[in-house]
């Protein structure tokens, strides 16, 4: 009985490893090919007579985030084709903060399932923000129907949520502060990346196999570009090239 | 207090509730324009607090015009209270008391069967109670007369009936009831507007005897131009429903054509292109045919309003009151082209956009007060003229009696 156990433990044990040595990484950049538009001044915030204070200089949109090598970040990166996995209980949550009366990070993706906090680290001058979602119909809708929309004073504790179903760009706005705005993607799997500011990501630990690999990006791509990607063979790079026309 | 003080009184009020709810539409405008019409998420309540009770110091961002909206509301409501109950004469006390009562009753029972919905049966209660003190007002007043007390109810049902749409756009979050509250607040501004004319005395003195200075021929006109504009303001009231901005940003061309494309590519270039500074929706397609729909039927409007000015001025001098309005519509119309042009140009500016809303029910309140006037007096055009060249003579008189010897 005992060496039966010893056995299947091993078995499993070497299974495992050869699961982990098979793993690979999957690298690239997302470039930006054009000249988007610029950006603007948020003029209504720098006229807030509270949220203003907060910001010394100018304060602009960001929606084309490019670096000097026409990288482009805030493109969530991810699997398709991947069998769909939610994040269970030791996946660690995903974090928003209302600072300056903004939004940050303003892009973001998480995993289905996955917990999301929205803190409000804004001082007690900005008694409050309105944290207002807008799911699609469907599952992640329903599980909110009566939260949508959530008041948060300040100081007050994080608003939790977790989200069932895989969207695109699900916006989170503010309806105090109606210049406030982000986007999280919920992805039904845990292979996905957001590019930093060179433009550049990866996503870790992805089974050997062939897959889809989509970029999408709010303005550059809503619907998503898509590549193929073999990580049979070990670590591989895909590059993304993304179009301002 | 005589009767013809009483009318003066009257009519000063009227007038003045009638401004009031002018303040009221520039305010829910400015709501619609700073996005901040879910700013505060609960109603009756502000943010758990009673309305009336809401600190100052969290009146910030979108809630400073939301909650300002809800607070001139219920002023207007108090207003058309008194105003129903000084119309109604002594006549409306018996029906105050019993609408009052009854409201009190319901507000009771919902507080009373429904935890969650304590600040509902609270409001109603103030309502019910606001109304029951209007039926006990001891003044033994005669009612106005027909059909003004008959307006008087028409505008109390209407205000609550307006007040139970905005609250209803918030807790259901349905932008769409957006869209009939606004429409509906022009038609009360323009029932107010007719309450106010029914009561002046330049309408008493007149009605009397056929010499208004009106044209039959006109009455049509007036009318068709008039809800041709109620049309327009219910396009407009649309498009700044979908909260998607500017879905055309430049003007008179759009997107540099006479009428743009809107085909999935090119939505698709208007959205990549578009830098919004506020939480806007997507640009659709349905949203840029509205806009296209809306300058079109400005055109209309602009051409409509000058054929009734022209037409007004060919028939009557300029003495004549109805010439006089017809020509302040047709400036409001010029103006409010003006606004239309600046609100896209300005990449919708909040003040410039509201002022825009605010021009537009001017326009539909002069038009709705030109066709009142022309449809209760109706006058041959001979008549007419013949009788505004007395009104000629009578001024010359006067203008001559005046002048220094």
């Amino acid at each position: 009985m005992k060496s039966s156990f010893a056995l299947l433990a091993a078995i499993i044990g070497v299974a495992g490893l050869a699961q982990l040595a098979s793993a690979a990484d999957i690298t690239g950049t997302v470039t930006l090919n054009g000249t988007p538009p610029p950006e603007r001044e948020i003029t209504p915030l720098e006229n807030d007579p509270v949220c203003g204070k907060m910001h010394s200089g100018k304060v602009t949109t960001q929606f084309f985030v490019v670096g000097p090598n026409k990288g482009l970040a805030d493109v969530i990166v991810m699997l398709k084709g991947v069998p769909a996995k939610a994040a269970d209980a030791s996946t660690p949550p995903a974090v928003m903060d209302q600072k300056g009366c903004l939004y940050e990070p303003q892009i973001l993706a998480i995993q289905t399932g996955q917990k999301l906090l929205v803190k409000n680290s804004d001082p007690a001058t900005v008694p409050m923000h309105n944290v207002h979602i807008s799911p699609a119909p469907g599952p992640n809708l329903d599980a909110y129907s009566t939260k949508i929309s959530q008041p948060q004073m300040s100081g007050a504790p994080d608003l939790e949520y977790s989200f069932p179903a895989p969207e695109n760009f699900l916006k989170f706005q503010c309806d105090v502060h109606p210049w406030m705005f982000a986007w999280v993607t919920v992805v039904d799997n845990p292979y996905f990346a957001v590019t930093d500011k060179d433009g550049k990501f990866t996503i870790k630990d992805v089974p050997a196999g062939k897959y889809k690999i989509v970029a999408l990006h709010r303005k550059a791509a809503p619907n998503g570009v898509e590549k193929d990607v073999d990580t049979t063979s070990g670590n591989a790079t895909v590059d993304f090239t993304l179009e301002v026309k | 207090m005589n009767e013809v003080s009483n009318n003066r009184w009257l009519h000063r009020f009227a007038v003045l509730t009638a401004l009031a709810t002018l303040g009221l539409i520039c305010i829910g405008g400015l709501v619609t324009s700073h996005e901040a019409g879910m700013s505060v998420p609960d109603w009756p309540n502000s943010y758990g607090y009673n309305m009336f009770l809401f600190p100052p110091s969290k009146w910030v961002g979108g809630i400073l015009y939301e909650h300002t909206h809800r607070l001139l509301a219920s002023t207007v409501g108090l207003l058309i209270v008194a105003l129903t109950r000084w119309l109604g004469g002594r006549e409306s006390r018996r029906t105050l008391a019993i609408v009052g009562a009854l409201e009190v009753l319901a507000g009771l029972v919902i507080f009373a069967l429904w935890p969650t919905e304590k600040a509902t049966g609270g409001f109603l209660t103030g309502i019910g109670g606001v109304v029951l003190l209007a039926a006990l007002v001891w003044f033994r007043n005669k009612s106005a007369p027909r059909p003004l007390p008959q307006l008087g109810w028409l505008a109390f049902v209407l205000v609550q009936v307006q007040g139970l749409l905005g609250g209803l756009r918030v807790v259901l979050f349905k932008d769409q009831i957006g869209i009939f509250h606004a429409a509906l607040a022009q038609l009360f501004f323009v029932l107010l507007c007719a309450i106010a004319l029914l009561t002046s005395q330049w309408w008493m003195n007149r009605k009397g005897n056929s010499q208004l200075p009106t044209g039959k021929g006109m009455q049509q006109v007036f009318l068709a131009t008039t809800v041709l504009i109620f049309v327009q303001l219910i396009l407009g009231a649309t498009m700044r429903h979908q909260h998607a901005g500017l879905s055309i940003r430049d003007f008179p061309l759009a997107y540099g054509k006479l009428w743009p494309a809107t085909d999935p590519a090119s939505l698709a270039h208007y959205n990549e292109h578009r830098v919004e500074i506020m939480n806007y929706n997507p640009i659709t397609a349905f949203q840029i045919q509205l806009q296209m729909i809306h300058r079109l039927v400005a055109v209309l409007i602009l051409c409509a309003v000058a054929f009734c000015a022209g037409k007004a001025w060919r028939k009557f001098s300029w003495h004549n009151p109805m010439a006089r309005l017809t020509a302040f519509w047709l400036g409001l119309i010029i103006c409010q082209v003006a606004l239309g042009a600046a609100t896209v140009l300005s990449g919708k500016a909040a003040d410039i956009a509201t002022a825009h809303v605010l021009v537009g029910a001017l326009s539909l309140a002069t038009g709705a007060l030109l066709s009142i006037i022309a449809f209760r007096c109706p006058m041959a055009a001979p008549q007419a003229a013949a009788l505004s060249q007395t009104e000629t003579r009578r001024s010359d008189t006067g203008a001559l009696a005046a002048r220094p010897t």
